[in-house]
């Protein structure tokens, strides 16, 4: 077999373009090896090549997911390769989920082996571990050399096409994929030995890491409910019209804090959602269908509540990394404890 | 209790005209077995066949299994509360037939009962492929109810397997192991710096064809109790059940339980194996609540540091297992659970019904949706069409060629959750 024929794609910024100004930079692909294609090159050791580099801005891609992805697409397959390769993105985040989602695109629609690479809390993890291969690396470029040398071992293996082993094996996130195997010993003996160490306080591991069931237990409820500051948080993705903040259709990044004094209905003048996973034809005719400001204003009114909090809080639940949430939440919920709001309707979609 | 277990390895089985035991061959007078189990009402009809490793036969839809022993000293009988009076097994001397069984088969009970091949790429996921297997075939009268039918085949598969075992009780063991647990007090005092550990187990009893029987008690109606582990090697538990194949415990697990084995191997040396703690696996929330409260209490009350709980059947019962490590680890007793996996057939979903961060050792049979081709076989006992209805196949499961595709679950034992296979899985 000749040499693996790779095409690698990276952004702007690592192809030297510039930063977050150039980052609407349109697709475009050269027969060369660019930044960091060198070091994976290197690597390679002879055993595969960089044919082509697809170069890409960051925000041109989010902002235009579906036409950056046929373009690019276009142009990966122009080079037939064996493998695909984005990135490393490290912690950059846009980068990181325009990384895994060609990854996704190239190894699923044009049927070629592909990987990433990519920081744990990168977003484009959680939102395409279970579908691609994705290398671990450090938070920063700082990491290029490391990355590389971990990178390097699965694409030559992917490229071959030889089996893939574990995720310890192999250096990739693991996908939550269950497989078979024989072990040495029978279970009742694993069993009895897990239970020897876990009792000594030896290190021991578990055959099925528990999924993280992050359970919240609800607070008691709310003395009188006509005297409350009632605040709305929603990730139903309802924003002040035109969407001012540009939170993310999906995968958000942030959330918005938005003023609704004097509105005692939302409409489809004023407010919208931009939230990407679902059919917003509903909740941008009536907005409160999503957030019930019209029948909180209401209930304020007729002395059933005490008041609606003067701000409402909203992110997109579409794909966003629980990461992400955690972190908008314990924000938010800091934010409202100060304000003097006793209980919140958490609405989603 | 002291048990001593006399092996009779069991080379070869045949036919012949006088049921006995010769150099390690098992003859069997095929008409008087038949007789036997002919004498209860509700079988039509009986045959009895003969599956040997290594030989191209599929046997399905298998029900139990059991492992042939008889006592030969001591109080009791085998299958107490069963087939012989309630007695206190356990002590005494018991001799098992080793390398072989009775296999329970017919027209199906409930659809949950499996697939045993005796050769090719199925064999490697039953124990029992390993075996001399005496194959009873029981066809029930017309109209049988299907309780009546699994309870008519269970007692025809203890009858038979004590019938054998007789043949057993004048011949001195090729090898003999002695088991043997104090009472408890007696037992830390011989172990004061080993760390106390007792086994948990879960018994299947969510009924409607899913019972366990211990002493002939349905273990629905059991609080959870204390248990001497030679009790369980004299079949005081048995299987009366039709969960799923792949981690049903028949009576053959049960008789030869490897958590208890597996504890025993490590007794005196790295712990103090006290006993067992058997509770059960019942469907309603409050029956759920108060069987996992018992159990910790129970351990908590016999002083333990440590226990290993295992599971029978998937779904259900996952509830309460996480119920009882939940509440153990509460009580500061550390836990390892034995269970297994339905991850999908692509093996992508979550794998139990229920999770918690306190079961963090967990030891796993195997995911039981993997999809597996089994190719034809020379020879069929049984009735192979239910393929496509059991657990584990679907429509068009078997193939015009006698070849199968179903998933593992089919395959009886195959993801066995005492621990009795090698079987694990990873994530990927």
């Amino acid at each position: 077999m000749g040499k693996i024929k790779v095409v690698h794609y990276i952004n702007q910024f690592f192809a030297g373009i510039g930063g977050e100004e150039k980052a609407d930079h349109k697709p475009e692909v050269r027969e060369e090896i660019v930044g960091p294609g060198m070091a994976l090159n290197a690597q390679f050791k002879g055993e595969a090549e960089i044919v082509a580099t697809v170069i890409c801005g960051d925000s041109y891609f989010n902002e235009n997911i579906e036409e950056a992805k046929a373009e690019i697409l276009d142009m990966v397959k122009k080079y037939n390769p064996d493998l695909f390769i984005a990135g490393p993105a490290f912690n950059a985040g846009r980068y990181g989920v325009a990384c895994a989602t060609i990854t996704d695109a190239v190894q699923n629609e044009l049927g070629i082996p592909a990987l990433t690479a990519m920081y744990e809390e990168n977003p484009g993890v959680d939102m395409f571990r279970k579908s691609i291969y994705i290398v671990p690396t450090k938070n920063s470029a700082a990491g290029m050399r490391d990355a590389v040398k971990k990178m390097v071992p699965l694409a030559l293996k992917l490229g071959k096409g030889e089996e893939i082993g574990s995720p310890q094996e192999e250096n990739y996130f693991p996908r939550g994929i269950r497989k078979n195997y024989f072990a040495e010993k029978r279970g009742s003996e694993r069993a009895v030995e897990m239970l020897i160490k876990k009792l000594k306080g030896e290190e021991f591991e578990t055959e099925y890491p528990m999924p993280d069931f992050d359970r919240v237990k609800p607070n008691p409820a709310v003395k009188d409910i006509t005297k409350a500051t009632i605040a709305i948080v929603t990730s139903g993705g309802i924003v002040p019209k035109g969407n001012p903040d540009h939170i993310e259709s999906s995968s958000a990044s942030k959330y918005g804090k938005y003023d609704i004094d004097g509105f005692n209905d939302l409409t489809e003048d004023d407010h919208q959602t931009a939230h990407g996973g679902y059919d917003p034809v509903y909740a941008n005719n009536d907005p409160d269908r999503v957030i019930p400001v019209d029948i909180l204003r209401e209930m304020e009114k007729e002395g059933k509540i005490g008041k609606l909090h003067r701000y409402f809080y909203t992110t997109v639940g579409n794909g966003t990394a629980v990461a992400s949430a955690k972190k908008f939440a314990a924000e938010i919920a800091k934010e409202l404890v100060a304000d003097g709001v006793d209980a919140v309707i958490l609405t989603s979609t | 209790m002291r048990l001593e277990l006399g092996k009779i390895f069991i080379k070869d089985v045949q036919f012949g005209s006088e049921t006995k035991i010769e150099d390690g061959v098992l003859y069997v007078n095929k008409e008087e077995l038949i007789a036997l189990i002919r004498e209860d009402e509700h079988l039509k009809e009986v045959d009895v066949e003969i599956a040997r490793p290594g030989e191209s036969i599929r046997i399905t839809p298998v029900k139990d299994v059991i492992e042939p022993r008889v006592k030969v000293e001591g109080p009791g009988g085998i299958f107490p509360g069963m087939i012989s009076k309630v007695d206190t097994v356990g002590t005494g001397k018991t001799n098992a037939l080793k390398g072989c069984a009775v296999v329970t088969t017919g027209k199906i009970v409930g659809f949950q009962e499996g697939i045993i091949d005796m050769t090719g790429p199925g064999a490697e996921y039953t124990p029992f492929s390993k075996l001399n297997n005496i194959v009873l075939i029981c066809e029930p009268v017309d109209g049988l109810k299907p309780h009546d039918h699994e309870r008519a085949v269970r007692f025809a598969g203890f009858k038979a397997a004590a019938y054998l075992g007789n043949a057993a009780k004048d011949i001195t063991p090729d090898e003999v192991v002695a088991y043997e647990t104090l009472p408890l007090l007696e037992s830390v005092k011989a172990y004061p710096d080993l760390p106390r550990v007792a086994y948990v187990q879960m018994l299947q009893s969510q009924g409607l064809l899913h019972d366990t029987y211990v002493y002939g008690v349905d273990a629905k109606q059991i609080l959870p109790t204390f248990i001497y582990p030679t009790e369980i090697m004299d079949g005081a538990i048995v299987s009366g059940n039709c969960v799923s194949a792949c981690d049903k415990n028949t009576t053959y697990h049960h008789l030869n339980n490897p958590v208890v084995e597996d504890l025993f191997a490590r007794h005196g040396k790295d712990l103090n194996f006290v006993g067992v703690v058997i509770t059960n696996e019942n469907v309603y929330l409050a029956d759920k609540e108060r069987s996992s409260n018992w159990t910790a209490k129970l351990v908590e009350y016999l002083g333990l540091d440590g226990v290993i709980i295992s599971q029978e059947g998937f779904g259900n019962p996952d509830t309460d297992l996480i119920m009882n490590c939940k509440k153990i680890e509460q009580k500061g007793i550390k836990t390892v659970i034995i269970t297994d996996e339905y991850a999908g057939r692509d093996g992508a979903s979550q794998s139990l019904a229920d999770a918690d961060p306190l079961a963090n050792a967990t030891v796993t049979g195997g995911n039981a949706n993997e999809v597996i081709e089994l190719p034809p076989m020379d020879k069929v006992i049984g009735h192979i069409e239910v393929v496509n209805v059991i657990a584990g196949g679907s429509d068009g499961s078997l193939r015009e060629d006698g070849s199968i595709v179903v998933e593992i679950q089919a395959i009886t034992g195959a993801t066995n959750e005492l621990g009795f296979n090698k079987m694990s899985a990873k994530g990927y």
